[in-house]
């Protein structure tokens, strides 16, 4: 296959994979859109297989035999509830192979250094092209021999830079995957220093630049690993659990900008643009994630909420309890009924008891609608999926924007394991560190139930004056077994 | 402790302050009950009826008061009735503290504890035992009921085969509980319904009752109606004079008119004056709420219902609640047992008197001996919408001119980044080679279509939107494919690596996004 033939595949990739992000603008049309990217990835792998300057081919079928059968083995056994965990571990395998995609960048270099050392000297420049393809050099490697020393220079820069983002992605995402996994804990845990060892450690990256740009010792390039892997560890420690769904679109953005970045370094455009397509994606999750929250993006990756401005305000009165038959009779009487899932819905595996329950109020002709906050669950659309996956039809399942009017007019309200996205304060209290963080107006209805666990203060830690309402009423229990109980009593 | 409730002394009062259903309810707080003897006749509860719900039935108003620990009753008590007081009594009633001056001497010195319903200050907590708001609610029902009565018309407009019959007009000024009351069940019954009030801010509250607001033409800043406990305020002689005007313009056109304008302890406003009722069509009725502080409209007569010369008919009864004895005796005997369970916190049937809370201490009136009226200003405010911030409707010009501004500032904005922007990739090409600028025009469009694209993700996608680009990040596989063909055994051992675990992610990612997106169904 020639030069020619590979770079029209790569066309053609390229534009299918902004056709399948861009399909993913409907529920009907992502299902053709998914196929998009499917035969997109297909064309350019087959292309750059059968393409020139290929070798290996035992290798690397073998090894897309085995990956594929692991990839397919995740995807079919895992857990809706545990995809935040999957997303964070694939995006560890990018950053790593980042890694050793620019270690080997570095290795080529170096051969090829030699080896244009070693050529006789009379030859010219074809005759030393042709010298080089006699010693076995193809692909990566003669394009290598190819450039300017300015070029190599720049090369160098884009390994380095390669190197750099993939490691602190690696690192990140195999916390991050630990943090939602629930092995490691989810607080926000941060070495004595703080941030200022990061900082360090950034700049003695750049120093690191320095020298290899220098002297090409490869060693700098191992060292710089060792501390961008530092780097992604340390940031991704010290932020806690609510704040994934930033971290995991973030993470999410820095494989995408370590692929564009390896991309340069091997001047293959087709690695630019998808890793400049999965990058902005990245970013722009991590923006509509942290508007949601009313923060800033550094604040979230310097992690913990912002101090308090002021005395918060007392909350007055008393958290209500209320028993089953409460809440039965209550759904009995309403007409409609708005759902406010949260991450403890997913924690406690509520979903089905929730779709049943939907399913059983809207035969009784009762109008049931979910709400979903923009952060609610522990990556961006999670309350969706966990949904879709118990079968609860998506046109009933709407945003923040959507859905915030309505309250007033809404009989009963259920919240689900949610707490600082259904936080009056947000409005209320000008002092409170989550004020003016849009929230679900869920006070304005004329019944709330607040299925919780039991007393006490959400992530941010923050007394949530809506359990002391009037209008509230406490459920207290695990939300799976307590929906369960509702069931037996609604049929 | 014993609650005692004794039959009503005051001529046609048909209330009861206890009812068999309140009375279940105070023996779960622990009390035992008592009632006299046909103390719930006129309001339809008889003896039988109590004694059933575990309630004595003592004979006569002495024994009763002198047995009771705690005395519940509804009307202004008299003297021979304070009379019976002791310092260990608690009497809980109607007792108007500030027009009672006799009474309220008079209790001090039996040194027994009065709480007055009245008194009950209006905040969220203590709804359930405003008694005044659930009279109100009531009379503004009864009031609509009774124009009913007196109006030789519908209410509702119909087309018979008889006729066309037009629809009732009706206006009722002052939208407080009972206004408000009142214009819910004339629109129920199908009246065009037209409301007033000085307080604009509850113009909500009417158009959500179906009613419409009648606006005046006057600026003037209004008291915040929560700083006065949930009352209108007195409004100046301008604002009077163009109340009256616009009251004057639609005086022809209404057929019943509702008055409900009352102010505590103070005269009520003449708002509806002779030259209206002169301009009323022959047969239109006016009810007047205000009736015993003198009433709204002029030429109303207390307990009465008066005819005018031109055939307006003016009902000045004062006795609403007690015309509906049954339904008001439910609603103020359950404010009482509200108010017995706030007392009795422990449930124990023992009365904790306790002067920090804010609800007890506002309504109590006389305690140990002391006159404890009037009670000094609650420390929590009546609940009101904050004044809405004053939108001000901006001219066409203005307008125009803040359009044209914000897309000056928006083209300002755009141009100065494209500015940086250039400059910067200038900056790049002028010491880049050229095979590096290529690659840096296709990353650059590639940022500029992902940030395109992106924007029109649904969010209920995000999280298959992740699995999707995480799947085509695997393409740095062909970084490592196009190395692999090394001669080099560690870059080609790393290279495996590499293609192994990109398509792990590969695959992991399109499968797992396929499964997901299966998932959503429409319903």
């Amino acid at each position: 296959m020639s030069i020619g033939i590979v770079s029209a595949a790569y066309i053609a990739a390229a534009v299918l994979f902004i056709l399948s992000l861009g399909g993913l603008s409907g529920q009907e049309s992502a299902k053709r859109a998914v196929w998009y990217g499917i035969v997109g990835m297909a064309l350019a792998v087959l292309a750059t297989y059968f393409g020139p300057g290929m070798g290996g081919y035992v290798i690397v079928l073998l090894m897309v035999i085995v990956g594929a059968g692991i990839g397919q083995y995740l995807a079919t056994r895992v857990e809706m509830t545990e995809m935040p965990q999957l997303v964070a571990a694939l995006h560890s395998f990018v950053g790593l192979a980042a890694v050793f995609i620019g270690y080997n960048a570095e290795l080529e270099m170096n051969r090829i250094a030699e080896l244009v050392a070693m050529a006789p000297t009379s030859l010219n420049a074809t005759g030393l092209e042709a010298w080089l393809h006699e010693q076995g050099v193809q692909g990566f490697a003669a394009k290598v021999a190819h450039k300017t020393p300015v070029e190599l220079n720049i090369l160098k820069v884009e390994v380095f830079l390669g190197v750099f983002i993939g490691a602190v992605t690696f690192t990140g995402s195999v916390v991050a995957f630990g943090k939602l996994a629930g092995k490691v804990t989810s607080k926000a845990v941060k070495l004595p220093g703080g941030h200022a060892l990061n900082a360090g450690a950034a700049i003695l990256s750049f120093i690191l630049l320095l020298v290899y740009m220098s002297n090409g010792a490869g060693w700098t390039l191992i060292l710089m690993s060792l501390l961008a892997f530092f780097i992604g560890y340390h940031l991704i420690m010290g932020i806690g659990g609510a704040d994934m769904p930033v971290v995991v679109s973030m993470l999410n953005s820095y494989s995408g900008w370590a692929a564009s970045a390896i991309g340069f370094s091997l001047g293959n455009d087709l690695l630019i643009v998808t890793g400049a397509l999965v990058g902005s994606s990245g970013a722009i999750l991590s923006y509509i994630m942290c508007k949601a929250m009313n923060r800033s993006f550094v604040s979230v990756i310097l992690g913990g909420f912002g101090g308090a401005t002021g005395p918060q305000m007392e909350v007055e009165g008393e958290q209500v309890a209320i028993d089953v038959d409460g809440v039965a009779s209550a759904l009995e009487d309403a007409d409609s009924v708005i759902i406010v899932p949260g991450y403890g819905m997913a924690v406690a595996q509520a979903q089905q008891n929730v779709a049943e329950l939907t399913r059983r109020l809207r035969a009784k002709g009762k109008e049931v609608r979910f709400a979903i906050h923009p952060v609610a669950g522990r990556l961006p659309g999670h309350m969706n999926v966990l949904l879709a996956e118990a079968k609860v039809p998506y046109d009933i399942v709407l945003e923040m924007d959507e859905i915030n009017e309505d309250f007033p007019e809404t009989d009963v309200v259920i919240v689900i394991g949610s707490n600082d996205i259904v936080n009056p304060a947000a409005q209320d209290d000008p002092n409170s560190p989550i004020a003016g963080m849009p929230v679900l107006e869920v006070w304005k209805a004329k019944q709330v139930f607040v299925s919780k666990r039991g007393q006490g203060t959400g992530y941010s830690g923050i007394e949530n004056p809506l359990f002391y309402k009037e209008n509230t009423r406490m459920y207290y229990g695990d939300a799976k077994q307590s929906l369960g109980e509702l069931l037996t009593r609604i049929n | 402790m014993k609650i005692g409730t004794p039959t009503e002394v005051s001529a046609g009062e048909n209330r009861v302050a206890m009812t068999p259903d309140s009375a279940l309810q105070l023996q779960k707080l622990g009390y035992d009950c008592l009632i006299q003897s046909g103390a719930g006749q006129k309001a339809g509860f008889a003896d039988k009826l109590y004694e059933d719900a575990g309630v004595t039935v003592v004979a006569t108003a002495e024994a009763l008061w002198a047995q009771s620990d705690i005395i519940a009753k509804v009307r202004i008590p008299t003297l021979a009735e304070l009379d019976y007081l002791t310092p260990e009594k608690t009497l809980i009633t109607f007792f108007n503290p500030g027009g009672n001056a006799e009474g309220l001497e008079k209790a001090k010195e039996t040194g027994a504890n009065v709480i007055a319903m009245e008194m009950v200050p209006r905040i969220s907590r203590a709804q359930k035992m405003d008694a005044l708001s659930s009279m109100a609610n009531i009379a503004g029902y009864r009031a609509v009921i009774e124009a009913g009565n007196n109006f030789g018309r519908f209410f509702t407009g119909q087309v018979t085969a008889a006729g066309k019959v037009p629809p009732a007009k009706v206006l009722v000024v002052g939208a407080g509980v009972a206004g408000l009351a009142a214009i819910g069940t004339a629109t129920s019954l199908g009246a065009i319904t037209y409301a007033f009030d000085v307080r604009p801010e509850v113009a909500e509250q009417v158009e959500s009752m179906g009613a419409e607001f009648v606006y005046l033409d006057f600026e003037e800043e209004q008291q915040d109606g929560s700083a006065t406990g949930g009352y209108a305020s007195v409004s100046s002689p301008e604002f009077r004079e163009a109340q009256l005007k616009k009251f004057r313009e639609l005086a022809p056109e209404m057929d019943i008119v509702i008055t409900t304008a009352l102010i505590p302890n103070r005269e009520a406003p003449k708002l509806w004056l002779k030259d209206m009722i002169a301009e009323m069509k022959p047969g239109s009725v006016i009810v007047d709420l205000a009736a015993e502080k003198g009433g709204n409209a002029e030429g109303t007569v207390m307990d009465e219902r008066v005819v005018t010369d031109n055939g307006v008919i003016i009902i000045g009864y004062t006795d609403f609640p007690s015309r509906m004895a049954t339904q008001s005796s439910t609603l103020y005997a359950t404010n009482i047992r509200h108010m017995m369970t706030d007392l009795t916190p422990e449930k124990d049937g023992q009365i904790n008197h306790n002067m920090e809370d804010d609800v007890i201490r506002g309504a109590t009136v006389a305690h140990q001996g002391e006159i404890t009226f009037p009670p000094p200003p609650p420390k929590v405010q009546a609940i009101a919408a904050k004044p809405k911030e004053k939108i001000k409707e901006l001219t066409p010009e203005e307008k125009r001119a803040k359009e044209v501004a914000a897309f000056k500032a928006q083209t300002k904005n755009q141009a100065i980044l494209l500015g940086v922007g250039t400059a910067l990739v200038l900056l790049v090409g002028a010491y880049a080679p050229e095979s590096f600028m290529s690659h840096f025009i296709v990353f650059a469009l590639a940022c500029f279509i992902g940030f395109q694209v992106i924007w029109n993700v649904s969010h209920s996608l995000h999280t298959p939107l992740m699995a999707v680009t995480n799947a085509i990040s695997g393409i740095i596989i062909l970084g490592a494919l196009l190395q692999v063909g090394s001669g080099s055994w560690l870059v080609v051992l790393l290279s495996a690596i590499s293609i192994l675990i990109a398509t792990i992610n590969i695959v992991g990612g399109f499968m797992v996004t396929r499964r997901m997106l299966a998932m959503f169904q429409k319903s």
